[in-house]
């Protein structure tokens, strides 16, 4: 039943957030700061559990190592850019929020492009007009 | 890395809080922004440290590090 220590720490950690901000603002971001990182923390066991089956069918399969890397390193990229930009957003910057989801996304094309690569040539082997 | 060390940055916080307004009233305000300060670096380095952590365990189980 971790999910109940879950709810237990953000409760908490709400608490404290309401306690110290009135009187020092930045203590209240940090706690938030490391509720968050707490939180992910206690999850990412079964992550890596769940990966790593997912890894071994991929193995098993026989589909090229080179595609589930990319997925991985894209959910990878998503999450830290996800969780960058929310801290930022509580620390009341919503630009510099809305630029780090940017940089996110541009990333996240990069990562995929070997991807659309292969897509396009197996396309282009399909259609006939190809090789004329 | 435990769950106390949410309670330890808010009691810094807080503890933080009444030295600066006790030093406040007896006219130092100097030294009371100086002891806010201190007070946030000792917080930040109990953050990074899980920070630090954080992205380790990312790096190992997304990016194959």
């Amino acid at each position: 039943m971790e999910i109940i220590q879950v709810v237990g720490i953000g409760l908490i950690a709400a608490l404290l957030v309401i306690l110290v901000r009135e009187q020092k603002p930045q203590f209240a971001f940090l706690i938030t700061v490391f509720t968050g990182v707490f939180l992910f923390l206690l999850v990412i066991g079964q992550i890596g559990a769940v990966i790593n089956v997912i890894n071994e069918l991929a193995t098993r399969s026989g589909i090229p190592d080179v595609y589930l890397k990319t997925i991985l390193k894209i959910i990878g990229i998503a999450y830290v850019a996800e969780f960058g930009a929310q801290m930022v957003r509580d620390a009341g910057q919503e630009s510099i929020a809305s630029k780090i989801e940017f940089a996110g996304k541009i990333f996240i094309l990069v990562m995929a492009i070997p991807i659309i690569n292969v897509i396009i040539e197996t396309l282009l082997s399909l259609l006939p007009l190809g090789s004329s | 890395m435990e769950i106390t060390a949410i309670f330890q940055i808010a009691g810094v916080g807080i503890i933080i809080a009444i030295m600066h307004t006790v030093l406040k009233q007896m006219g130092k305000e100097d030294i009371a922004h100086w002891i806010t300060v201190l007070g946030f670096v000792i917080g930040i380095f109990m953050v990074i440290d899980v920070i630090a952590q954080l992205f380790q365990e990312i790096k190992s189980i997304f990016l194959f590090q």
